[in-house]
C-alpha cells in the first residue's frame, strides 16, 4: 500500500486516507491564452515511466492538498511537500538526482 | 502454414503429434520494411493482419519489447460488448463484435468467441435513466440491445441479488450477442495468420527510439538494431506516453493499473457476463469455471503492473453483496495491467504530428472487445491517410473540443 506523509499533519497516511489528484505544477494558461497553451494545460500530461510530481488531498485527514515525488515505475516516494510552490524543493530534487543520475523533468531537471 | 482442422487433428493423432509446426516464425528482423507496428499486442497484431488482409501490405514488421501478447491483451477480463452510448464509439465497437463473431472462421485459429449475452445492471435511478438513453441510442445505430426488468435479470441470472439493501438491481442493459473470447488465442491467431502472410512478429527487441528526417518518420531503433521504414504504427497500450516522447509529441493520456482476479474453479453458475458499474465489479465464469473479476482502475500514475489492495477489496465486497454465493470462494490469483487513460475515456487512433507515424492508444479499461474493430480501422488509417471507423477519434478532438464522451455512457467499468 502507497504511505505518504502529509506535510502538514506529519501523519503517515495510507493512499484509502488520500485523494489523488494527477500532475502537479501545471503551469495555468487561462481566457486570452493561444489554443495551443490552453490543450496543454487541460490535457497533455507528462505521464512519464519514472520520477512523477503530482498533487494528493489528504482527503480523511486535514483535508488539505500537497505534493508528492514519486517514481511511477518502482512506487518509490521521494518526498511530499505542501502545495504552495511552484516549484519541489531543493532537498527532494537532490534526492532524484542522487537516486537517477541523468534524470529531467520539464524545467526542473 | 499448416491448417488446423478436425482432420488435421486426426492426422496427427495417427502420428504422434509429429507433424505440428511452429504457429508462427522467429524471424531475425530485416534492415527495411514498408511498415513498422510497435507492440504485438492485440491491436497491434490487428492491425497488421488488416493491412495485409484487406490492403496487400505485407512487408510489415510487428516489434515487442516483452512476449506476444503479454501485455493487457492477457491480463483483461475478455469482455466483448458494444453498447456504447456515442456514434463513433458505437460504429467501432460493433465492428469489433461483429468481426469477433466470424474470427475463428476468418483466422483458422479457434478464439472461443462465446456470445453468451452482457448485462450491465442499473442500480440507481440515475443508471436507470442512462442504461434507457443507452438503449435507445443503440437502436439508432443498430446495435440490438435492449433494457431489461429486474425479474429478466434474476431469470437469466439465478445467482445474483436483485433486492440487495444498498444497491438494489432495478433493471439491466441486456446485449444478448456480446460476450467473452480466448484473449490469448486472440493474439495467437492474429500472429499466426501475419507470419503466414509472410509478416514478421519479432519478440524481445524493444524499441529504445523513432528517427525522423525533416519531420518525416525514417525508422526505429531497437534492441536489436536500428530498423528503417516508410510508415510506423504505435500501438503500446499503456506505454504509449514513452513511445510517444522519443517521437517527440505529447498525448492527453495518463498510465494508471488496473486489476483483476480470478477465483478458484466450480461448477458452472452463471453463464453471462454481469457488470456493476455503480458498485465497481464485474464478474463472468470462464470455461474453466474461475469465477474471473475485475474492478475499477486505481487513481495515481503507475506503471509498474501492480495495483493497490483496497481495490480489489472494494470491488470484492460489492460483489459478495450482489452474488451471495461467492462469499467462500477462494481467489487464486490476481493481477494489474497499466491502461493508459484519456480524459474522455475514448481512444486515439490517428495520424501524429511526426509524419509516417500514426498512433493507436487511449483505450483504457475497455481495449480487448476493440481488437479487431480496431486493427480495421487503424489498418485502413496507415493504408489510405483516413477512415470512416477512425475520423472522429483523431488526436485533434480535444483542442476542438470533439470530445467523444463516454465516461458516463460506459459507466466505469469497462
Amino acid at each position: 500500500m502507497l504511505i505518504l506523509r502529509c506535510p502538514y499533519c506529519g501523519v503517515d497516511a495510507d493512499e484509502t486516507e488520500l485523494a489523488p489528484g494527477g500532475e502537479a505544477h501545471l503551469k495555468r494558461f487561462g481566457p486570452g491564452s493561444g489554443d495551443d497553451d490552453f490543450h496543454d494545460y487541460l490535457f497533455t500530461r507528462e505521464n512519464p515511466r519514472g520520477v512523477h510530481f503530482e498533487r494528493w488531498r489528504h482527503a480523511h485527514g486535514c483535508g488539505k492538498w500537497f505534493h508528492a515525488a514519486r517514481a511511477t515505475d518502482t512506487l518509490q516516494v521521494f518526498g511530499t511537500y505542501p502545495a504552495q510552490t511552484s516549484e519541489p524543493p531543493k532537498e527532494v530534487l537532490a534526492l532524484i538526482r542522487a537516486a537517477r543520475p541523468g534524470w529531467s523533468w520539464r524545467e526542473f531537471a | 502454414m499448416k491448417r488446423y482442422s478436425a482432420f488435421a487433428v486426426a492426422r496427427e493423432a495417427l502420428r504422434y503429434h509429429t507433424g505440428w509446426g511452429r504457429a508462427w516464425a522467429a524471424p531475425t528482423p530485416n534492415r527495411r520494411y514498408d511498415v513498422v507496428i510497435v507492440g504485438a499486442g492485440g491491436h497491434g497484431l490487428a492491425t497488421a493482419y488488416y493491412l495485409g488482409k484487406n490492403f496487400g501490405i505485407t512487408n510489415v514488421a510487428i516489434l515487442e519489447k516483452g512476449w506476444l501478447g503479454g501485455g493487457n491483451t492477457g491480463r483483461n477480463t475478455t469482455i466483448i460488448r458494444s453498447n456504447y452510448l456515442q456514434d463513433p464509439s458505437a460504429a467501432i465497437y460493433e465492428k469489433a463484435r461483429a468481426l469477433y463473431e466470424n474470427m475463428s472462421q476468418d483466422l483458422n485459429y479457434n478464439v472461443m468467441f462465446s456470445p453468451r449475452g452482457v448485462i450491465m445492471l442499473a442500480q440507481t435511478e440515475h443508471e436507470v435513466r442512462g442504461y434507457r438513453r443507452t438503449a435507445h441510442a443503440n437502436a439508432l445505430q443498430g446495435v440490438a440491445t435492449e433494457f431489461i426488468s429486474p425479474e429478466r435479470v434474476k431469470e437469466i441470472v439465478p445467482i445474483i441479488s436483485i433486492d440487495g439493501p444498498r444497491y438494489p438491481v432495478l433493471g439491466g442493459l441486456w446485449q444478448a450477442r456480446g460476450g467473452t473470447a480466448r484473449h490469448d488465442a486472440v493474439a495467437w491467431g492474429y500472429a499466426r495468420a501475419c507470419s503466414d502472410m509472410g509478416m514478421h512478429v519479432i519478440q524481445q527487441c524493444e524499441v529504445t527510439g523513432v528517427r525522423s528526417e525533416g519531420g518525416k518518420v525514417t525508422g526505429v531503433d531497437t534492441s536489436k538494431g536500428p530498423i528503417d521504414c516508410d510508415k510506423l504504427g504505435v500501438v503500446v497500450a499503456g506505454h504509449s506516453g514513452v513511445l510517444a516522447e522519443m517521437a517527440g509529441f505529447r498525448l492527453p493520456i495518463e498510465s494508471v493499473a488496473l486489476q483483476a482476479l480470478v477465483s478458484e474453479p466450480i461448477k458452472p453458475c452463471m453463464d453471462v457476463v454481469v457488470m456493476a458499474n455503480t458498485v465497481h465489479g464485474y464478474m463472468s465464469q470462464s470455461d474453466k469455471g474461475e469465477m474471473v473479476i475485475g474492478g475499477g482502475a486505481d487513481g495515481y500514475n503507475n506503471y509498474t503492473q501492480r495495483g493497490s489492495f483496497h481495490h480489489i477489496e472494494e470491488t470484492v465486497r460489492a460483489l459478495v453483496e450482489t452474488f451471495p454465493m461467492i462469499s467462500r470462494l477462494k481467489m487464486l490469483r490476481q493481477w494489474g495491467g497499466i491502461v493508459d487513460m484519456t480524459g474522455d475515456r475514448s481512444p486515439i487512433l490517428s495520424k501524429t504530428p511526426l509524419e509516417g507515424c500514426f498512433i493507436n492508444c487511449g483505450w483504457g479499461t475497455g481495449g480487448f472487445k476493440a481488437i479487431p474493430g480496431s486493427g480495421w480501422g487503424m489498418a485502413e488509417l496507415m493504408a489510405k491517410g483516413h477512415s470512416p471507423l477512425t475520423e472522429a477519434f483523431s488526436l485533434d478532438r480535444f483542442k476542438e473540443g470533439r470530445f467523444i464522451d463516454e465516461s458516463v455512457a460506459a459507466g466505469v467499468a469497462h
